[in-house]
């Protein structure tokens, strides 16, 4: 073997090289460029001299902090921050609940129509997010409704789903429709992966479903709903194109309702690309900490579970 | 270990053994695990359903009838939308399938490229490669696409299919996928065998690891479709002029539009309906070729 590889040592070793060549190409020109370009730009600003007239009346200068400090200090960024806190809190348990739920359920014995419903459940996951936020925006409203139409029908009063608290309810609602199917894939897939052997135990010896789901199958799958619990937070962290779609339909939702909206507003509703490109810096900030802190908090507490497991 | 953990379940069950034999009907169909999925299949299917009823409604009845009351108006919305402006819905139509079509396409191929390269080789720099791609995951598409878009506007490309196109192809997470795909599926000793035939790389590449990837390139090809025909945040940023709209863009100016003009909702709804169909239509005939548990990263050898 190690013949073959010294004779032809140099196109093995350029290889992968060259096989990753378009991925870093890439990589380059619409990541890691795009990125310090908006930290570049995020320490910049745009004097205006005299009137702001003439070619030579606006010049961009350097900033230093002053566009994080003004953005640390934007009530609207920190309320957004707040309603996607608020939204999140709704929609990761409950999607995840769900999800684990309808997993543990198609991997019960003696279940009945378990493709079909697998294959319904995942389905929202084909549709556009636009195209969910616009076809539940369109059941939120009262005159196509029909839980206003029952309501009316029940003489109770209706609620307006697209204003206030409800207005988190009924995006939340988006979210989880749109999401809980592939995490239910995701957590059915390792659920399956579990050998037999490992129930018939319990089995002879009399565990009821419920409490196979709870002592064996759900510990058992703990790496990948960690794993999807980390993609939520992402996924929820960065929430833009539901409200967006429903802001057509409801004054509620304001330009700056997350603070991605808010990032879009200042860049192109504001012209001031600046202080966009600090809020941007934020986030991606505050997004990296996150998912640090998380992998590694995750990671430690599988080393203990991997000792313990030794020690017993 | 598992053992352990089972014997430790064991004497909480032992004291109930009675719901081991169980009425016989809830012994033959496990009644909760099935009705809990029909609800779920229930709330997914709801809206799905309401706008294919809805789309057969003619705008007095969308807003006077009961939601899931069929109308009569599916031809003349059909009519409708076809002569919105001169039928650009179908050139969105055109254009999501062009994006998604050839964005997949190329973004599959580099994936393949470089998870191959990931899996087979070692490398210095490997992990540093490999972890740095993968941050892209983490990063927020608005704060990518802001400065994509600035940076676009200096090479004067936005504006054109380019520009949707172009930062779409690398997907940290094909690239993830392909990894873990090829390390499975294409044996080490397979490459080195072609390398003692006297196999260039390339050739080792195409002829022999390639055909091996196929059912794992058609899941990334299918995933990156997916999430390219379902973007709405690139092209709603790079693009303006509307006969380069992808159809999430177009039926979202048409929704915007709406407000102001409900004539245009039964347009929006049916628009909404048909865009729909083809993605459903893909899941239904591809969902036997589709490994789905790759999808979250598990591949048996």
């Amino acid at each position: 073997m190690s013949s073959s590889t010294s004779r032809r040592s140099y196109g093995v070793k350029g290889a992968p090289y060259g096989f990753l060549l378009p991925a870093t190409v890439l990589f380059a020109l619409f990541f890691a460029l795009p990125i310090g370009y908006a930290v570049w730009l995020s320490f910049r600003k745009v004097r205006v001299s005299g009137l702001g007239l003439g070619s030579g009346a606006r010049k961009e200068v350097w900033a230093g902090f002053g566009n994080y400090t003004e953005a640390l200090q934007d009530s609207e960024l920190l309320h957004g921050a707040l309603r996607v806190l608020g939204y999140g809190c709704i929609v990761v348990p409950v999607m995840l609940g769900l999800a684990l739920l309808f997993a543990l359920m198609l991997d019960s014995e003696k279940v009945r129509l378990a493709p079909f419903t697998r294959l319904a459940i995942f389905l929202p996951y084909a549709v556009p997010g636009v195209v969910a936020a616009l076809l539940w925006g369109f059941l939120y409203l009262p005159d196509v409704s029909p839980f206003s139409f029952a309501l009316d029908k029940l003489g109770l009063p209706q609620p307006d789903l697209l204003d206030g608290g409800p207005l988190y309810l009924a995006l939340a609602n988006i979210a989880v429709w749109g999401g809980t199917g592939f995490n239910m894939i995701v957590i059915y897939t390792s659920l399956r992966s579990i050998p037999a052997e490992v129930y018939e135990a319990a089995k002879l010896d009399g565990a009821t479903p419920l409490q196979i789901a709870l002592r064996i199958k759900i510990p058992m799958v703990a790496p990948s709903l960690v794993l999807t619990f980390f993609f939520s937070i992402i996924a929820t962290l960065q929430v833009f194109n539901e409200p967006t779609t429903l802001k057509p339909l409801t004054n509620s939702v304001d330009t700056a309702w997350s603070p991605l909206m808010k990032v879009y507003q200042d860049a192109f509703g504001r012209n001031d690309i600046y202080a966009a490109a600090a809020e941007a810096t934020l986030i991606a900030l505050v997004t990296l900490l996150l998912s640090f802190g998380f992998l590694r908090a995750a990671n430690r507490r599988n080393k203990r579970d991997v000792s313990q497991g030794g020690v017993r | 270990m598992s053992t352990l953990t089972v014997r430790k379940a064991a004497p909480a069950a032992g004291t109930t053994p009675g719901t081991a034999q169980g009425p016989p009907l809830r012994r033959r169909i496990a009644l909760v695990p099935t009705a809990t999925l029909l609800l779920g299949a229930v709330y997914t299917l709801m809206p799905v359903a309401w706008v294919v009823i809805a789309s057969t409604k003619s705008g007095r009845e969308l807003f006077s009838t009961f939601t899931f009351l069929p109308g009569t108006g599916f031809a003349d919305n059909l009519k409708d939308l076809d002569a919105y402006r001169d039928g650009v819905y179908w050139t969105w139509m055109g254009n999501s399938a062009l994006y998604a079509g050839l964005g997949a396409l190329l973004s599959t191929a580099v994936s393949a490229f470089s998870g191959y390269a990931l899996a087979t080789y070692r490398f210095r720099g490997r992990e540093t490669m490999f972890n740095v791609l993968l941050a892209g995951v983490l990063m927020p598409p608005v704060i990518l696409a802001i400065p994509q878009y600035l940076l676009l506007a200096k090479a004067g490309l936005t504006d054109s299919y380019l520009s949707v196109l172009l930062p779409q192809i690398l997907s940290p997470y094909g690239v993830y996928l392909a990894r873990i795909y090829a390390s499975a599926a294409v044996p080490a000793d397979v490459v080195e065998a072609g390398r003692m035939d006297g196999a260039g790389e390339w050739r080792i590449f195409t002829r022999i690891a390639l055909p091996m990837m196929i059912p794992g390139m058609v899941t990334v090809f299918l995933f990156q479709f997916v999430a390219i025909w379902n973007n709405f945040l690139l092209p709603y940023i790079m693009l303006s002029d509307d006969e380069k709209f992808p159809l999430t863009l177009g039926l979202y100016t048409l929704l915007e539009q709406g407000s102001n003009t409900p004539a245009l909702y039964t347009l929006v709804i049916t628009g909404a309906f048909l865009a729909v169909l083809p993605l459903i239509a893909l899941f239904l005939v591809i969902q036997r070729f589709w490994s789905l548990d790759l999808l979250s990263g598990a591949v048996k050898s």
